[in-house]
This record gives structure tokens, sequence and C-alpha cells, in this order.
């Protein structure tokens, strides 16, 4: 590409705590990532659009206080919202990964079918009760609209969270997201198979989730959210069962260089 | 004006937090009439708000559209439950939601809002309940009354029920006292008692001679004070000389007495500490700051430098277990920070004793019971870990029934640093005279003051709860992002953490590179007004690190810290001037002369008396079914898998993880080490381990040292450090070692510190493990009426070690059908306080001796095999022994494995039991693909090896016996079971 490596803008901040791994993830798939602190979006020190991809990495926003992803996603409609929404509407990539997954949902911004930027789904305590830090594997739903998850067979990620279960505002809408390809990754068996209509179960469902929906795009399919950590599967040595010569990092791979071919596009 | 917003889930919306409450009550607490429970939280608003404002905020703020409900100045549920239970914080507690709420609020309305937001949580329960189960449930289970109080409703007075604020008042007349010393010995006694400042008699005498003297008496006219000490001035030469920052037992001068011989040991910290470090540190160039500064500092590779610190948080955890645990955290993670320059945390490793969490007899008073502060504690690390985003990567539990009197809480962390910033080296620091002193982070309340002293009695809902702290983990993460954009920015010459003794400590400290200081205590923030200056200087107030920024970055210093909204206030200056002004409103409350504050406190005399108190002769007993022997030993608390509560550690954030602390073909077997690679693109690695064995105290506590530090080391060598790179910390606790008339066992627990140190001193020279930080606390002890437990003299060793290539690390589990095992070291007849002892109630025996010379060459030879590639597998062998280390192996792995007890290295004539469940040291259970026997034999030659069998494909566990005792054949199904049913929460 002639203008060179897409930037791509991952915030940090406020208790935000996955930017270092995540911004690594996307220089290896061919970005160039820059951690970039809410205070110089604010002070416009930074300048969003000068940004080709907007990442809002995982960690503990504002101690997930209220609900994971609450505040932020206030903070943003309050201080940033102008940036935002043009970023929004230029159709650039903007991608939440856990607590920034939380953060788009609450936003309001994705799933969005209403177009009303109303919050339509959440993610709520896990059904266990508990926080928990496991590896799972996720598969790619074949009629999503997301270009992220183009040509991957599957990803093998940790997830580390406690509100994670996806949860539909009805059924209608979580049909409506199925049938307009909005789902994007599932929760699968370990070695990324999965029967359709028939959910894996705990743990491989580390949460409860709504039809084990572990990752969503917009109507646009340019906004997507997922729990899970794939900038934690960029390398073998991040797997934990590598010394038995398993570590899939293909997938998770693949789709931060999905992101960055889309973001390319700018 | 006051706002009430409840939140409860929408009816049909399923509430795991309430499932788990009602789950709980019935399990720990055998109450079998709750049917069902819900939850909601409430946030009491106080601020003039508008109708509309208040909807605006329960609409954007307190909404999720999809599941909440929310109701304003009205109760959320009407039915549907019998008993309504609000819990919330008692005034001046730390109320971290209420925080963040306070500033979405504002954000929300785009004004500031003049009072707090307050927060609470409500329980609906449903079911025919008694009213006193209620409030057993709301005392043993839902609230801590040290920091929290509870309303208990019935469903009508709930509906009524009208909001209480928690708010602190206090009186607003704040005045310096001064306080004449000019006492009889009694009197002097009296007061420190009274004003719990506890220093000795002399000590008080000391500083009464000091305040006397001529010179000093002219110099304090001059600035207007009082020949005698403010109170200001006591309190802060109580804390800087408290046994907490001085150290002043580890500092004595101890006469000890062994078998009739007497000798001097003045000060067991320069005796053997610091001599280990110098014997054993020999030409380390990577030692780079060892026990001067709050973490020790080792280079990691020549750009950057690691810090690391462990640390105890016993006594608060007792109390509040989750408060506890949370500040114990933050807190060692703050000292990271604050070591050198500051280094950026990036792993925790936690710690943990308690009593047996399955205890059915009566809980002392001010007790909780042991599976309530596990829960607690376990809490407080979940949180103080996963939300500052820092990866909790190894850790123990230790369960033993006289930690009921006091639980262990060690919390440990590792930072990492350039080597360099700006061209100056990282690893020293140095305030200038004239530095400005800024304060970082939160802001001070009456939280810890006195942090020893826990008497809640006297509290009443006008007085805050000054005993114990709740930690804010992001108030902190915000100022750590800050301060470490300050670092690279060269906006400051020194930091240090505000810890124990708070502005006295940090201040006190560093104010000994200029020597001397001036700080405005009217200017630091306040929680809520009507602080005393001696309260400002002491308390204990999370959050708080001291920076000295040169004056002519102070103005770009603190408008940085605006933009990352944290605060940092400007408290005064670094001078030269000898010594340690404090000042309130311009007048001068301390002036406390350097080299007395630093250097008065007068050398403990003590005295310690050695004596063999164990009998080897074992109680008689009959060989068990070792098959059986097997599944119990794996179903001990000590033994059983953690996965519960790793689990619920993020052990991954940062995406450095190399080695997890769960391994294995199912993710969930027991690692030894924990590892990580902390530099992007560098294939070197770090890792952790911890080894602790209080139970061998009671043998002797030489050899309980000695366990702790070789487990430690095993660890290590096992996961593929080589010794050669180890470093060590060390961190005692202790049972009162002082003698008197109240404490008559004083001078044997001082003979037994004594041990210890000395086992601390030559393994470690043997060795050749320098020391680079440690920490004590030596008075964990319960008394109450006629109750009184201590805990067992327990030393935990933590070993830091390199990784040269973190492809070359080895995991615990058997990976594959045909692959050898072996087993290293020599197992010897030393069962004593054995797990296998204590499940079958054996009295006697050895305990297990650590030969470090000979395990030095065998860990030298295995870390060649690592190196090499050829070790496919290796787990040391500690609690359970040999027996539990390979069925540990087969679990992780889930595939089965055929051994032979005859090929075991052993003294001769050993028996089956002893072979399987012996702790001797030493030991390990490496697994080797058979086509590098020869060359793993060529490695390990000269050391005591056996081939013992073969890792099978089938989920066969089969032990071949030596005599008629019969084998082990079972299925390593049964062996998981056994391992994971004991803490499946």
């Amino acid at each position: 590409m002639a203008k060179g490596k897409p930037k791509i803008l991952v915030l940090a901040g406020f208790g935000l705590n996955c930017e270092r791994e995540t911004a690594i993830a996307f220089n290896e798939a061919g970005g160039d990532a820059k951690i970039v602190h809410f205070y110089q979006l604010q002070t416009r020190k930074e300048k969003m659009e000068e940004y080709s991809a907007f990442v809002i990495p995982g960690g503990w926003s504002f101690g997930d206080d209220i609900a994971g992803g609450k505040v932020l996603a206030n903070r943003i409609r309050y201080r940033i919202w102008d940036q935002m929404r043009e970023f929004v509407q230029a159709e650039k990539p903007i991608v939440g990964i856990c607590n920034g997954f939380q953060m788009l949902v609450k936003l309001g911004i994705l799933p969005n079918l209403g177009g009303d930027g109303q919050q339509e789904v959440t993610l709520v305590g896990n059904a266990s009760g508990k926080f928990e830090d496991r590896w799972i594997t996720l598969a790619p739903e074949k009629k999503s609209k997301c270009a992220y998850a183009k040509g991957i067979d599957f990803i093998r990620a940790p997830v580390r969270h406690g509100e994670g279960r996806f949860i539909a505002k009805d059924g209608k809408l979580l049909e409506k997201l199925e049938e307009e390809g909005l789902v994007v990754f599932r929760y699968s068996h370990w070695d990324g198979e999965r029967k359709e209509n028939e959910s894996v179960g705990y743990p491989k469902n580390p949460n409860g989730a709504h039809k084990d929906i572990a990752g969503i795009c917009d109507v646009s399919g340019r906004i997507f959210g997922m729990m899970p950590h794939p900038e934690c599967s960029i390398f073998e040595w991040q797997h934990p069962k590598v010394r038995k010569g398993e570590a899939h990092t293909k997938g998770s791979r693949k789709f931060f260089e999905n992101i960055v071919r889309e973001a390319a596009k700018d | 004006m006051v706002s009430r917003i409840e939140v409860a889930l929408k009816t049909g919306v399923d509430d795991p937090t309430g499932s788990s409450v009602k789950r709980r009550i019935l399990e720990d607490l055998k109450i079998n009439s709750v049917s069902s429970v819900r939850t909601a939280c409430a946030y009491t608003i106080e601020a003039n708000l508008s109708e509309e404002e208040v909807k605006k905020v329960a609409q954007e703020i307190f909404t999720d559209a999809v599941t909440s409900h929310v109701s304003i100045n009205a109760p959320c549920i009407s039915e549907g439950f019998e008993f309504a239970v609000e819990v919330g914080f008692k005034p001046g507690v730390t109320d971290n939601v209420g925080g963040t709420a306070k500033e979405a609020i504002e954000d929300c309305l785009g004004k500031k809002i003049s009072g707090g937001v307050y927060t609470s949580r409500i329980y609906f329960l449903h079911g025919k309940v008694k009213w006193e189960d209620v409030e057993r449930i709301a005392r043993e289970m839902l609230a801590n009354e040290l920091i929290e109080r509870w309303n208990i409703m019935g469903s009508q007075g709930y509906a009524k029920a009208i909001a209480q604020i928690p708010k602190v008042h206090l009186a607003q007349n704040v005045q310096v006292q001064n306080i004449s010393l000019e006492l009889d010995d009694g009197k002097l006694i009296a007061l420190s008692k009274s004003r719990l400042l506890a220093l000795s008699l002399e000590e008080m005498k000391k500083i009464r001679t000091h305040f006397a003297e001529e010179k000093m008496r002219r110099e304090r006219e001059k600035q207007g004070l009082a020949g005698m000490p403010t109170d200001a001035e006591l309190e802060m030469l109580a804390q800087t000389w408290s046994e907490h920052c001085k150290h002043k037992i580890f500092n004595a001068q101890i006469e000890y007495e062994e078998n009739g011989k007497k000798e001097t040991i003045n000060s067991l910290f320069k005796t053997y500490v610091v001599a280990t470090t110098k014997k054993a540190g020999k030409g380390k160039d990577w030692l780079l700051s060892v026990f001067s500064d709050n973490a020790g500092i080792i280079k990691f590779n020549n750009e950057w430098n690691l810090a690391i610190k462990v640390e105890t948080h016993n006594t608060p955890s007792a109390l509040d277990p989750y408060g506890g645990a949370l500040t114990g955290i933050l807190g060692v993670n703050r000292d990271v920070m604050g070591a050198g320059m500051g280094a950026k945390p990036i792993f925790n490793t936690d710690v943990l004793c308690f009593a047996p969490f399955e205890y059915a007899g009566m809980v002392p008073p001010k007790l909780l019971h042991p599976k309530r502060t596990l829960e607690g504690v376990r809490r407080g690390i979940e949180r103080g870990g996963n939300a500052s985003g820092i990866p909790t990567i190894n850790g123990a539990v230790v369960f033993e029934p006289r930690f009921l009197g006091k639980p262990l809480v060690y919390c440990g962390t590792c930072g990492i640093m350039p080597a360099k910033i700006n061209g100056k080296e990282t690893h020293k620091k140095l305030a200038k005279k004239g530095d400005r002193i800024f304060m970082v982070g939160g802001r001070v309340g009456k939280d810890g003051i006195h942090g020893a002293t826990f008497s809640s009695v006297g509290l009443d809902e006008a007085s805050p709860t000054s005993a114990v702290q709740l930690g804010d983990a992001i108030v902190q993460k915000k100022a750590m992002d800050f301060l470490l954009e300050a670092r690279d920015k060269g906006m400051y010459n020194a930091i240090t953490d505000d810890g124990a003794g708070g502005l006295a400590s940090s201040v006190g400290e560093m104010c000994q590179d200029t020597g001397g200081c001036v700080m405005h205590l009217e200017r630091c923030p306040l929680k809520y007004p009507g602080l005393a200056p001696w309260e400002i200087l002491v308390s204990e107030s999370q959050e708080r690190m001291t920076v000295a920024v040169p004056k002519e970055k102070a103005g770009e210093f603190a408008a940085l810290a605006a933009l990352y909204e944290v605060e940092a206030t400007d408290l005064g200056e670094f001078t030269d001037s000898g010594y340690f002004v404090a000042k309130y409103k311009g007048k001068p409350v301390t002036m406390l002369e350097m080299e007395f504050l630093h250097k008065g406190v007068p050398q403990m005399k003590l005295e310690a008396k050695w004596e063999e108190r164990w009998k080897e002769k074992e109680s008689e007993h009959k060989m068990p079914q070792l098959g059986e022997a097997l599944v119990r030993l794996l179903g001990r608390p000590n033994i059983c898998s953690k996965e519960y509560i790793v689990r619920q550690y993020d052990h991954e954030v940062m995406g450095m993880s190399v080695l997890k602390p769960l391994c294995g073909e199912k993710n969930d077997g027991p690692s030894d080490a924990g590892i990580i690679a902390p530099v992007e693109g560098s294939e070197e690695g770090v890792a952790i381990s911890n080894g602790i064995c209080p139970r061998y105290s009671d043998v002797d506590a030489y050899w309980m040292a000695a366990n702790a530090i070789d487990e430690a080391v095993r660890n290590l060598v096992a996961s593929g450090v080589d010794v050669e790179s180890i470093a060590g910390l060390d961190n005692f606790c202790w049972c009162d070692p002082i003698y008197t008339k109240e404490n008559p066992d004083g001078k044997y627990r001082l003979a037994q510190l004594v041990r210890a140190n000395r086992a601390l001193f030559e393994v470690c020279t043997e060795y050749g493990i320098p020391l680079i930080s440690g920490k004590d606390s030596m008075k964990n002890d319960y008394k109450h009426g006629n109750i009184a437990i201590s805990i067992p003299p327990t030393l935990l060793f933590s070993a830091i070690g390199k990784v040269k290539d973190r492809k070359k690390t080895v995991s615990s589990d058997f990976k594959e059908e045909g692959d050898v095992v072996y087993v290293l070291g020599k197992t010897y007849n030393e069962c004593a306080k054995s797990e296998y002892f204590e499940e079958y109630e054996i009295k006697g025996g050895r305990v297990p001796k650590v030969n470090a010379k000979e395990n030095l060459k065998l860990y030298k030879c295995l870390a060649g095999a690592i190196e090499k590639g050829i070790v496919r597998s290796a787990h040391d062998c500690s609690d359970g022994g040999l027996g539990v280390a390979i069925a540990e192996c087969c679990i992780g792995g889930r595939v089965g494995v055929r051994v032979d007890l005859e090929k075991v290295p052993c003294e001769s004539n050993l028996a089956d039991d002893r072979i399987l469940f012996s702790e001797s040291s030493g030991r390990f259970v490496v697994s080797v693909k058979e086509k590098d026997c020869a060359k793993f034999e060529k490695e390990m030659k000269g050391c005591e090896i056996g081939k013992i069998g073969n890792v099978r494909k089938d989920e066969a566990f089969e032990v071949k016996e030596t005599g008629e005792q019969g084998a082990i054949y079972t299925k390593v199904s049964v062996l998981v079971s056994a391992w994971q049913k004991t803490m499946k929460w």
C-alpha cells in the first residue's frame, strides 16, 4: 500500500490494561499501532480522525464499577463524542475486546439494529457467578457479514472476565442478529467444531452466553466486539499446550490481519 | 438533598450473584430455609439535583436497558421476598464504587456535585426464614461489621425505609497538643499504651532525654515550640521507630543458648541476611540494589531491570479479609512502583496460610471462620490483581489449624523498568535540596491510623473506622499510568510509596537524601475535614506516592497529573536544615532532628534458648493400603487442586505468560513455577516460585527454613531455571519471640528464629543464592480471655530466576505414551509432620534434611538436561512425596503410568509407604523420550537417579511394590476426581 502501514489507535487509560499486547498484536499483523491515552484524545493532542482503526482493548475501566464498560461509554459520549461519531460515520474499523466490547455495547453503537444508538444487547455477570481465566475456542459464523472473521478456521484464546454473558434485549432481536449476519463468533468445542443450534455448554461456553455468542458486529460490519482475548494468542509460547506441540496462533493472527487490511481501505 | 436510585435486575433475568449467595447460605451457614435470593444496588446521592437531573442520571448511568430495572426514591422490588438486607459501608470507609459513580454523575450532568455518592447492596431473601437466621446471614456472610453496617427489613419495612448517609462528622477544632514525658515509669508505659505508640519504656525515656537537652530546647524555643514533644512528634517517632519500620527484633542483640553453649548475636539481619548476600552475591553483577530500597532491584538484561518485593498483610486480612488482601496487593505494587525511579508491575505472586476450611469448631471472638477468611482474601487478590491489570502468576495455599489465630497473607510483586532513562541509571534515586515534595494519588483520611490497632470498640456512626482500609485499584492504576509518563519525561528525582507510617515514613525517609524538609500539612487533600495534624502525618490512607520534583518541573508535573485525573499536591520542600519540619497553617508542629529520628532508636537486647522438643519415636501404626492412602492424600487441602482459586485470578493479562499456573492436557494440572517473558521480542523470561512449610517448625525451625528454600529452588529448577541466576526473598512470620512473664515461650521462639536464620544463611550460600529483599512480621498471636493461638513459625522463601530461552521451559504434566519416567534425588525415611503422617495421625518421625551440596549438583545437571531440550516434563516432589508427584504428572497429562518402587533410589530397607510419601528434599519426577534416555543419563551422571517406569496411553495408574504391602492399581480418572473434589466450589 502506498500510504504505508495503516495507523491503529489503541486506547488506554482509566483502568484499561491490555493496550500493550493489543498493540503488539496489531503490529505483528502489519499495522502501525499506537497506544493513546484518553486524555490525548480529549485534549486533541492526538486526533482520532488521523487513524484508520480505533481499538478499545480489555481491562477494568473505572474498575467495572456500576457495570463493565458503562462509565467509559459515558465518558466517550460526554467528552469525545464528536470525534467518535465522525469515526463511526466514516465506517472505519472500531474494535472492542472484552472491556472494550462491554463499552461499545453500552454506548449503543453495537449492534445498533434500530439505528437510534439505543442499547440493545448487554454483557452481564457470568452464569458461574465467577471471574474466570480459561482458554476456549471460537468458531466464526459462516454467514457473518463481518470481514474481520474472513478465512479464519477457529481462534484459540483465553477469556478473562466476570461479566461476559451475552444477552439480547429479546428473542426477536436475537433472531434478527442471526438473520442479518451480525453474530461473528461463537464458543465452540476445543477443535473448533460446533453443531448448529446446540450449545457447547459450560465450560466451553465459559459464561453462559445466549446461543454461545462470543462476538458480534454492527449493521455496517465495521464495528465489532468480542469477549475473548486473541491478542494473547499471537505467539506460540503464549499457548498453554505449546509443550505438546499444540499452539494454534493462525486464527488470532488472521483476525488482526483482517482488521489491518480493512483499516488499510481508509 | 438526598436522592436514592435503586437498580435491580428485571424479572426473568437470572441473578448469578443471588444464586451464589443462596448456595453459600446453604453450604457455609447450613441454613436451608432460603429458597431464593435476588440482589440490587442502591446509590444514595447527596447533592442538590432537580428531578430531571436525577432521572437523567438514573437513565444514563445506572440503567442497563437490557437487564435492569431502576427506581428513584422508591423501592425497586415490591414482592417475592420476606426479608431485605441492605449492606453499606460505615462512615469513612472508602467507597470505590461511590467514587466512580460520583465521577460518572459529574460527567453526565456536566457539573461538580458537592456531596458524596454512597453505595449499598440489597439482598432480597425469599423463604420461610427466621429472623435470627437472617441476622446470622447478614453478620456471618453478607457484611463485615468492622467496615459495614446493615439493616434487616421485612417487606413492609423495606417499602418505607429512608436512605441513610454514612457521612463522617468530626469535631472541627483541630489542635496540637504538647505531651509532657516528665512522668514516672509506670505512667510513661501507660502513655505509650493509651496513645497506641507501641514504644518501650527505654524508648520513651530516650525521647524524654532528647527533648530535655539544652541545645534542643533552645532550638525549639526559636521556632515557638515547647521543651517537650508535640503529639505529632511523638506519633512520628513511634511510627519511625516501630517494629514494622525498624525491624527491632531482627536488629536486636541476642544472647543465644544452645546445648549449654552461649553466644551473642549482634543483629540477625546483619549476621545472617546481609552476610548471605555478601557471600552468595560475589561476582554477581546483576545485583543492583539490595535491602536499601522499597524492593530489591536486579538486572534482567542490559536494557531492563527488575524490582521485586514480597510483603505480608496478616492482621488487616484477619479482620477484613477482602480489604486486607486488597490493600496488601496494592501496597506491594506501590513498593515496586517506588523502587528506584519506579518499576511497572508485571506480575503478582501470593502465598496464603489459613486454618482448614472445613473447620467445625468454635470460632473465637473477633476471628472469622477460615472459609470466610479464605474467600475474602481470594476476592481481595482477585480484585487487586485483575482490576490493576497485573497477572497473578504463581502462589501457594497452606492449611494448618493454628492459622485460625492469624491467617498469613503474603503479597509479592515484580516490576520492570528500563535500566536507564534519559541516560540515568534507574535503580538509583536521590532527592535534591529545593525539590518539591509532591503527594500523588489518593486523599488522606483516618484510614489505618495506628495500623497496628484494631479495636473497633468505640466506633459509632459518627466516628470513622480507622482500623481497616480499603484499597482502590483504579485510583492507583491512574496514578501509576501518570507516574510512568512523568518518570520517562524526567520530571522527578526520587519516588517512594506511602505505606506504613504514611507521610511520616515516606517523607521522613526520603528527606534523608537532603537532610531535612518543610511540609505544610494543611495543603494535604483530605477525605473529610477535621483531621488533626498528627493524623495527617501518620495516616495510612491508600494509593499514595511521595515524589521529589525539581522546582522548575513542578508546574509541568502538576499539569500532567491533571490530565490523568490524578491528584498531585505540593506539600513543601526538601531542605538541608537537619530537621524534619512539618507545619500546620504556618505553625510548626514537628521539628525533629534527622539524626535522632532515624538513628536514635536504642538496640533491643533479647534472650534466646534452644531446646530439642521433638520426639522422633513414631507412634504405633499399621501401614495403610497404598492406593487408598494416595487417594486420601490427593484430597487433602494442602495437596488438592487449587483451580478454584487460580482460575479466578487473571494470570495472563499483559500477554507475557510463558508457563501458566495451570498446565497440561486439560489446562488444570499444577505448575511448579510461573514464568513470563516481559520484553517484547526477547527470548528471555523471568520465573518465580515460592517455598513454605510451616509444619516442620514443630520439629526444628532450621529444617523448616531449609525446606522452604529448597522447595522454591526446586520449583524453579524443574521449570528450566539455572540456580546460578536465582535470587531469594525471605519473609518471616513469627509468633511473639520476646520473652516476658506473659510470653513464657519467648526464648524458645527467638531460638527458632535464630535457627531459621542460620538455615537461611547456610542453605543459600551453599546454593549461591543472594537475598535481595525481605520482611518480617513478628507478632502473629491471638489472645482473648484464656484462648491463645500462635501461628507456627513460618518462613516464606520466594525465588526469582532467569530463563534464557522461553522455548526451553518445562511443565509438570506427562506428555506422551512411552516416555520414560525417572525419579531424581534420594528418598529417606523423613515423614515427620508429612501430609502422610498427618492424614493417618502418626506422631514422631524424622524431618526432611536438606543436603544442599548434593542437591546443587543434581540441580545443575538437570538444568543442563533441560537446556539440551531433552526433558519433556519435570515436577518437584513436595507435599505428599513421590506418590503425589507422580499422580500429579498423570493428572496434568491425563495419561497413565507404570512405575516400579524397586527402582527408586532410597536409603536401604525403606518401606513402600515411605518411598511413596516421605517428603525428602531435592527430588523430582521427570519424563524423557525413550530415545533420549542415554543422553539424559549422561547429563545426570554422578547424581542419584532411578529409571522407574513409563508413561502409558490408557488411564491405568500402576505402581509395583517392593515388598508385600500390595501394589497400587487404579485409574487416573479416580485420582483426578480425588484431587479436584475437595475445593470444587
